[in-house]
């Protein structure tokens, strides 16, 4: 993972199976009294967000303060970026003030990239979600809920919806993922494919022709625009929102339509295999992309995916501050030393 | 660190102060049946001092103390002919050396369903050395709940220690120089039991550090 987490497609198979593996370790936590562990103690933690988020940012706000470091807060409302200040000076303003990680959401993609190259701060770079680019923490986090879930009974298989199970040490070879609905502005679904496909599975992405990228050819994965066909087949579908405020241009025709075409009803639901997975990041539009019968069924992870992403968050940062280099392997080391040499010499 | 310098001839040699521990001179001190006949004295003696072994939880600290603390479980089990909870307690994340190298791969924590709350916990753990992995673990089952007490069970103490720790039960009082290795081996893990003492090649700057880690486990 080098010192930065900045795109789900650095990650090794085993980088990603270390994360989940350490995440694992980390929910158990959980069920303590005490939710509290002190491996990042005197370590500082901001959270950069220029753009709202109130999930993410809590979910990394818990994650550092139950590893005892201390987080400071700074959202672009309010602030001196609202007065037209530079990435750069905010950059420099918290390197001044000693942070070890900076967790940073950007309506710019590649702002995360920028912001760990470009040798202005000296900590660690978390990518919370950049433009249209990538959201790493969030492809860990729906990679663990599946292998919780298609991973976890103690024959490596699918635990059928007793309950989540423990997945250590596994990947998730053969699965098939569904991921359905707006890719084009998702950065959730790059990043899955890209993790999901390191992992081993198989990912086909469904959505209306307007909602693909140009260059998804590229991309390690199938394109279908028809949803009925590839359900019966999927060991988990993730349905993504439709984000109304990206949707200045006419992507589709209407709502209803969208629904109608690809919304996960009760009836598609009862197509896919039985022990298949539900999945949306969340905030959901009910009766759009899901429907309530499906979104409250216990097929549905939306909630275990929230609790999951705290864990997994927790992993990440412990992985990258608490010893004195990440334990990840130095899969870009070509940049590293770069980067500290330039960071020195002045 | 410089692990991979040397990659011809003495492969094996090098490879030694790394994964596979003192293969140079090492000679065993303890061989399968006396670990047997350890971890039976040691059962006994936590029987005859807990009265009976009522309230006993045994938690092994990772790696090969979750061994010992299952076999230790089975003989008590064998002795009381009642089942002993018996779990795991990772210390990574309260080590005081955490910050001295890359982050640690963490193990897994397993504390028996019945918890820790007014038991006896007795901690398990294959060599006492300097002290500091034992005062991790204390500090780990203060974040878990409030035991009656707290023991400590080693199937070696070699001694050197750093801290004001000592073991209630132990199976070899092992002195040892501090250029001397001890390893201990697990037939769960390492496919035979055996204690071995060895020699640490003599390297300049390898020697303080690699105990340390030693130590640790």
């Amino acid at each position: 993972m080098k010192r930065h987490l900045i795109s789900a497609a650095d990650l090794t198979r085993d980088d990603a199976v270390l994360i989940l593996d350490t995440a694992e370790e980390m929910a158990r936590v959980a069920d303590r009294p005490i939710k509290k562990l002190p491996p990042l103690r005197g370590r500082t933690v901001v959270n950069l967000f220029f753009e709202d988020s109130t999930r993410t940012r809590i979910s990394f706000e818990a994650a550092a303060k139950r590893l005892s470091a201390d987080v400071i807060n700074f959202s672009a409302k309010g602030s001196s970026v609202s007065k037209g200040e530079s990435l750069k000076d905010t950059a420099l303003t918290l390197e001044a003030m000693g942070a070890d990680a900076v967790v940073i959401r950007h309506h710019s993609s590649g702002a995360p990239h920028r912001l760990a190259t470009s040798g202005w701060i000296k900590g660690s770079v978390v990518n919370a979600g950049d433009g249209t680019h990538e959201h790493p923490t969030q492809a860990l986090l729906d990679a663990f809920t599946m292998r919780r879930h298609l991973a976890g009974a103690a024959d490596g298989g699918p635990t059928h919806h007793r309950g989540p199970g423990d997945g250590t040490g596994r990947d998730l070879a053969g699965r098939k993922v569904t991921i359905v609905g707006d890719v084009l502005h998702g950065r959730v679904a790059r990043s899955n494919v890209h993790l999901l496909t390191t992992l081993g599975a198989e990912v086909t992405l469904v959505a209306p022709p307007t909602l693909v990228p140009i260059g998804v050819e590229s991309w390690p994965c199938e394109v279908s625009y028809d949803l009925d066909a590839v359900l019966p087949t999927s060991d988990a579908v993730m349905m993504l929102r439709v984000q109304r405020e990206r949707m200045n241009a006419a992507f589709f025709p209407t709502e209803r339509e969208y629904a109608r075409r690809y919304g996960l009803t009760g009836d598609r639901m009862a197509r896919m295999p039985e022990h298949a997975i539900v999945m949306h990041p969340g905030p959901m539009n009910r009766g759009m992309e899901i429907t309530a019968e499906v979104a409250d069924s216990p097929r549905c992870t939306a909630v275990e995916q929230v609790t999951n992403g705290v864990s997994i968050r927790m992993a990440a940062l412990y992985l990258l501050l608490g010893g004195n280099e990440p334990a990840l392997a130095p899969s870009a080391a070509a940049d590293k030393p770069a980067r500290t040499e330039e960071t020195s010499t002045p | 660190m410089d692990a991979p310098s040397q990659p011809p001839g003495p492969a094996s040699s090098t490879s030694s102060g790394h994964s596979s521990g003192p293969e140079i001179d090492a000679r065993p001190v303890l061989e399968a049946p006396d670990i047997a006949r350890v971890v039976t004295r040691i059962a006994h003696e936590v029987v005859e001092r807990a009265k009976g072994a009522h309230h006993v939880v045994l938690l092994g600290i990772p790696t090969r103390g979750v061994f010992l603390a299952r076999r230790l479980a089975a003989k008590l089990e064998e002795i009381t002919s009642r089942a002993i909870p018996v779990g795991s307690l990772d210390i990574t994340m309260y080590r005081d050396d955490l910050r001295l190298g890359p982050a640690r791969t963490l193990a897994r924590t397993e504390i028996p369903t019945a918890g820790i709350e007014g038991r006896l916990v007795v901690l398990v753990d294959d060599v006492l050395f300097s002290g500091r992995t034992i005062r991790a673990a204390l500090d780990a089952l203060n974040d878990i709940g409030r035991p009656r007490a707290v023991q400590l069970a080693v199937l070696v103490d070699r001694g050197h220690r750093e801290l004001p720790i000592r073991a209630d039960y132990v199976g070899k009082n092992l002195p040892t120089s501090l250029r001397e290795t001890v390893k201990v081996q697990f037939t769960e893990l390492d496919g035979r039991d055996s204690v071995l003492l060895g020699v640490r090649p003599t390297s300049p700057r390898g020697g303080a550090e690699g105990e340390r880690a030693d130590a640790g486990q």
